[in-house]
């Protein structure tokens, strides 16, 4: 199932920044929510999120519960060359998901 | 659609009382219009939209085999940008198959069971929202044109007379809120027109996409009355009187409320 | 918000949720405020006694939140910053959730621009800080308030 979409330039400006964003499917559940029985429903917020451009580590995120629900993260990445941004996360139950987007670097 | 429905109007003359408005339309206005600069923003960028995650989750189930015919919605309806486009707009609808009135989640359901020979989703279920606001997406930026001729004229009779009757322990009517006292502030907020025409949407209060159906399941529980289930079909009614209520306003699917 | 909004405390109503008892924030004399901000034990922690400048970074929240849920959160750190020194992480502090730390953003590879957005959950009417540490270990700082308001209409479905 898909559960993130991404969106970069279509062509990005040699040593430039570039704007990077993406949304995320996940509850980021606080731990202080109950559910319809009354029983509180675990925390597991999505604790990691890793940008890597061409291999290379550009931003790491570390996200608490203050972050909201199906979070979504604009940042910006500097050109270099055409190649690819992988993104992965983990949560708090160990469950990984990854995206990549091609960059063309002009 | 419109022009049949003046005909219709021209030719039954007890039914002229009956396309009275209360709200004309040429006031309707969105609920996106009531709504802060924030969640303008967040419905109006496809990226920042949490609804679109719904979406593509339903492009994925549209494509995906079902049931014991291992058909896919894909294998009869093909693209549904095509065969989609347009169908929001008309729905509820009545079904002579079915004998009643359908939102477009027992449709969908109605495909599942009858077409498909799968397990009808259950209400607010991951899938049968994906699936939804998927459908419903296809039609957006079109108007809303529900037919309330026929068969469905007794559910639109039910559906106008609850949202003008009063409820609950507050003993308040939808009518009141919504047609008499929008645009004024209730605490903090302002009063929508309340039509739904942004549904399934993203709800920041549920941080969840879900149904027009939850969103009217909310409404009650605010005044203090009794709850219809998700289902009932007095939710179709009222699903029903709000689409003619706010024939013209395109749907926004997947909307963004607070 | 502008800088000037977060450098200036402004009076904020409050309403409350049976119908009208207004709470006014504390006013505070411009150019006090931010300085003195060590009511987020959290943060404290996190500065062991250094001082981050209040300047050069912008945290932009709203003053009031659609929705205590998701607030649209914006952190931008200005530059320029090659060849000097360069953003490293920037933490986010909340004055009243259960969880003060926010969110860490770490950068291994420097980025001539820093801004980051997001959003946020807020439990309530409360302060957020955001604090940039540099490659040269300096610490660079922005505050901002938000107005929470609980739902007129109580959802419980």
């Amino acid at each position: 199932m898909p559960d993130a979409r991404v969106n970069v330039p279509a062509e990005v400006a040699r040593g430039k920044p570039f704007e990077v964003r993406i949304l995320i499917r996940h509850p980021m559940e606080t731990g202080y929510r109950t559910d319809e029985s009354g029983k509180p429903i675990p925390r597991n917020v999505l604790a990691t999120f890793t940008c890597r451009y061409n291999g290379e580590t550009v931003l790491v995120a570390r996200l608490g519960p203050g972050i909201a629900a199906n979070p979504y993260l604009r940042f910006f990445v500097t050109a270099r060359e055409s190649g690819q941004l992988t993104f992965e996360w983990v949560d708090e139950a160990g469950v990984r998901g990854d995206e990549r987007v091609a960059v063309t670097v002009v | 659609m419109l022009h049949a429905l003046a005909v219709v109007v021209a030719c039954c003359a007890g039914s002229v009382a009956a396309q009275e408005r209360v709200l004309p339309l040429s006031a309707l206005r969105s609920g996106i219009t009531f709504a802060g600069a924030d969640v303008r923003a967040m419905q109006s960028d496809d990226i920042a939209n949490p609804g679109m995650l719904w979406v593509e989750r339903g492009e994925t189930l549209w494509n995906a085999p079902a049931g014991a015919t291992g058909m896919s919605c894909s294998s009869c309806h093909g693209t549904a940008s095509g065969s989609m486009r347009g169908v929001a707009t008309r729905y509820p609808a009545y079904d002579s198959t079915a004998g009643a009135m359908q939102d477009l989640e027992a449709r969908i359901d109605d495909c599942r069971t009858h077409r498909q020979q799968a397990s009808p989703l259950p209400r607010e279920s991951d899938d049968l929202l994906s699936l939804t606001t998927y459908v419903a997406h296809q039609s957006r930026g079109l108007p809303l044109g529900v037919s309330i001729d026929g068969p469905a004229r007794a559910a639109f009779e039910r559906g106008r007379a609850f949202f003008a009757r009063r409820h609950g322990q507050m003993n308040v009517a939808c009518t009141q809120c919504h047609d008499q006292n929008w645009g004024k502030r209730l605490l903090a907020e302002p009063i929508s027109q309340g039509h739904g025409t942004a549904f399934p949407a993203y709800r920041l209060e549920w941080q969840a996409l879900g149904s027009l159906q939850r969103r009217l399941r909310a409404c009650p529980f605010a005044i203090r009355a009794d709850m219809p289930p998700s289902g009932a079909s007095e939710l179709t009614d009222l699903e029903l009187y709000l689409a003619w209520r706010a024939q013209g306003l395109p749907i926004e699917t997947p909307g963004v409320r607070r | 918000m502008t800088r000037d909004d977060t450098r200036r405390w402004r009076v904020r109503r409050r309403l409350l949720q049976c119908g009208g008892a207004l709470v006014l924030v504390p006013w505070l004399p411009a150019g006090a405020a931010e300085r003195d901000i060590v009511d987020i034990p959290a943060f404290a922690t996190f500065l062991a006694g250094r001082s981050p400048r209040w300047e050069r970074m912008r945290l932009d929240l709203p003053s009031l939140a659609d929705n205590g849920q998701a607030v649209p959160m914006k952190i931008v750190v200005e530059g320029p910053f090659a060849p000097g020194p360069y953003v490293r992480a920037i933490r986010l502090f909340s004055q009243r959730n259960p969880v003060p730390e926010m969110a860490t953003f770490e950068f291994p590879v420097a980025v001539e621009r820093i801004e980051v957005e997001s959003r946020v959950r807020l439990a309530g009417t409360q302060r957020v800080v955001a604090v940039a540490t540099m490659s040269d270990d300096r610490l660079y700082a922005a505050a901002a308030d938000v107005v929470v308001t609980i739902d007129a209409c109580m959802d419980g479905t």
